[in-house]
């Protein structure tokens, strides 16, 4: 079985495992575990390259063609900030996506959901395709989506922390109710964190930490590509489910007999 | 944007298909299921799922009481005018129905309004026929500024209007719409609605869409059983739900349940939907969605609503007439439809208690909505 493509903004993925660059002990070693992981959208942060030298270690690294790069603002604290390093990554890059991540905060990265907004709505009419790094707070999914986001990324729990869906019960009422396609983003520290993710009805999951900092990166890669897969699969075969007993008491449709 | 791609999508006869293909192994799953898809809610509204019937029925019942506690809402129709210019198979305002027509000054208006007061009623349900020289916006827009300052909540059940007619009705008092589209099945609505601009299918269709947009605080949405298929026609009301919450997620939702009734000149309904028929989509929307309201009124007997609120329907009308001027102007002329509950409020209400409810006459304030202008 062939799972379901991933369309966002017209561009279609048969994976939907999305990495990070960050992180790896050495751009070759990234390399190596980006094309074992199978991903086709790779987020680089603009602060961590060189866009003036075309040599530059990571982007070397990714030149493959069934890279699509996502360039992100990690390291900008406002929407003005924001704005200004999306224009600079997209001359940069030449590519009109972008991850925007605004945290004002040093310490949790936590992303601030009021700089995101303003700044998702900028961007959004400057021509940008905008996936936005975010609270999983369904409020603001929605919010998002009216200013015309192409996907929202919700965080399973705090970023780096490899502590899988904390945030679960939000996960589910956004991807409840999204009318764009919903990326699990932070936090996903194992395999089965990805999995459990995606078989809630997750659109995908980005993955960095846990594939760079792993024993063996380009295995773990695998892993992730594996477990995303089963998940998507199980998702759409539709699960069974544990079966709740109501309790008894008087029957209520007897009325009808 | 709009429902109508959604629309086009399905076709009529594939979706009554995979209803009517759905196993009881479907049924299982989507009872168990922690969050039910568009395809649960097939597999719950099928032939296949009436044998799990109660255990619905249970689940129903402890969803409400999660979301909506133990309370049922009360609601009262007031018809302002029986003048109509289209004729509707089932309907007994019907053009083609020789019958005297009336509408309502704002004098006579304020004479039912007290009927309607002294019963306790706070929610009170605007109707009119599809009149528009008689009971067009500039009409309606008067009955809710003699509304207002009586009543905390006003809802309405005439013909779609434009999207602009509908932003000048909201900051008028307007809070809540009611638009059915009857059925969904495209061909026969033509049948249903040969003359009038209710024949137009698509404006109805796109209505929800005007009313979302202009920024209504709640709708109402449900179609006629009788005419077509109910479990096809309740599938696809299902999907412009789904569709609706997504894009204007700031209104709420109710649905409604209409069987055909009784009424002058009316055709004989095409199918019949038993009680037990009508319990198993109410559970079934109920599982599908928690947080809907749904709405059952006196078209429904006395036994049938006893039972009914305690599995899932969040409001009920009470003492309801169905005719312009039926609780004090002129209580003889002729009704839109029959009524099968004829208790009055507060019997209905005392039914309420003794089921372990609390009936709940206003639950909101004209505080929290645009001001009144
Ligand atoms: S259903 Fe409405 S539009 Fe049709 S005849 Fe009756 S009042 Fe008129």
């Amino acid at each position: 079985m062939k799972t379901q493509p991933l369309i966002i903004a017209g561009r279609t993925f048969t994976s939907r495992l999305f990495t990070g660059t960050g992180k790896f002990s050495s751009a070759a070693l990234m390399e190596e575990a980006l094309l074992a992981s199978g991903s086709e959208l790779v987020t680089v942060a603009l602060k961590r390259v060189d866009v003036s030298d075309t040599n530059d270690d990571i982007l070397r690294h990714l030149g493959h063609p069934q890279f699509h790069l996502l360039p992100n603002t990690s390291g900008v604290r406002t929407a003005k900030e924001a704005v200004f390093a999306a224009q600079l990554a997209r001359e940069a890059l030449e590519t009109n996506w972008l991850k925007l991540e605004i945290h004002p905060d040093p310490k949790y990265l936590l992303p601030d959901p009021v700089e995101t907004l303003k700044a998702a709505e900028e961007l959004v009419k400057l021509g940008f395709v905008v996936l936005p790094y975010i609270h999983a707070d369904p409020v603001l999914c929605k919010r998002l989506e009216e200013v015309g986001v192409a996907a929202v990324m919700p965080l399973g729990s705090p970023i780096g922390s490899n502590k899988g869906l904390l945030t679960r019960d939000f996960l589910e009422i956004i991807i409840g109710q999204s009318k764009v396609p919903v990326v699990v983003d932070a936090g996903i520290g194992a395999p089965s964190h990805a999995a459990a993710a995606m078989e809630m009805g997750a659109d995908a999951v980005l993955v960095n930490t846990a594939i760079a900092v792993a024993g063996q990166p380009v295995h773990m890669a695998q892993a992730f590509q594996m477990a995303v897969e089963a998940g998507r699969m199980a998702y759409e075969a539709r699960l069974a489910v544990p079966v709740a007993h109501a309790e008894a008491s008087s029957p209520l449709t007897a009325f009808l007999d | 944007m709009s429902f109508r791609p959604i629309f086009e999508a399905h076709n009529w006869d594939d979706v009554k298909a995979s209803i009517y293909a759905k196993t009881a192994a479907d049924v299982e799953r989507a009872l168990a299921a922690p969050r039910r898809t568009l395809e649960d809610f097939k597999a719950l509204i099928s032939p296949a799922a009436v044998p799990y019937l109660e255990q619905m029925a249970r689940l129903s019942q402890q969803l409400t009481r999660k979301r909506f506690g133990n309370t049922v809402q009360l609601y009262v129709p007031l018809y302002l005018s029986n003048e109509c210019q289209n004729i509707c198979t089932y309907c007994g305002f019907s053009l083609d129905n020789k019958i005297r027509r009336r509408t309502l000054s704002s004098v006579e208006i304020l004479q039912e309004a007290q009927v309607l007061k002294a019963w306790g009623y706070e929610h009170v349900l605007l109707v009119t026929g599809e009149a528009n020289q008689t009971v067009g916006v500039d009409y309606l827009e008067k009955a809710l500024h003699t509304l207002r300052p009586h009543f905390a909540h006003l809802s309405m059940e005439v013909q779609p209007l434009d999207e602009e007619e509908y932003e000048r009705l909201i900051p008028a008092g307007l809070n809540t719409v009611l638009v059915y589209q009857e059925t969904y099945h495209q061909q026969d609505y033509k049948k249903h609605h040969p003359k009038g601009k209710k024949s137009n299918f698509h404006y109805r269709l796109d209505t929800p869409d005007r009313l979302g947009r202009a920024g209504i605080h709640k709708m109402g949405l449900g179609v006629l059983f009788g005419l077509e298929d109910w479990r096809t026609d309740s599938f696809y009301t299902a999907l412009h739900l789904d569709y609706l919450e997504r894009t204007y997620w700031q209104t709420k939702y109710s649905l409604s349940f209409p069987r055909l009734r009784p009424a002058e000149g009316l055709l004989q309904p095409k199918v019949e939907m038993s009680d037990r028929e009508l319990v198993q989509l109410i559970c079934a929307y109920r599982l599908l969605n928690e947080e809907v309201e749904l709405s059952i009124s006196t078209r429904e007997t006395p036994t049938f609503r006893d039972n009914i609120i305690r599995l899932g329907i969040t409001s009920i009308s009470a003492g309801s007439k169905t005719n312009p001027g039926g609780y004090a102007v002129a209580p003889e002329s002729l009704e839109q439809f029959e009524i099968s509950d004829e208790r009055t409020p507060k019997e209905i209400a005392g039914m309420i208690r003794r089921q372990g409810y609390e009936p709940v006459w206003k639950d909101w304030d004209t505080a929290l909505a645009p001001a009144p202008i």
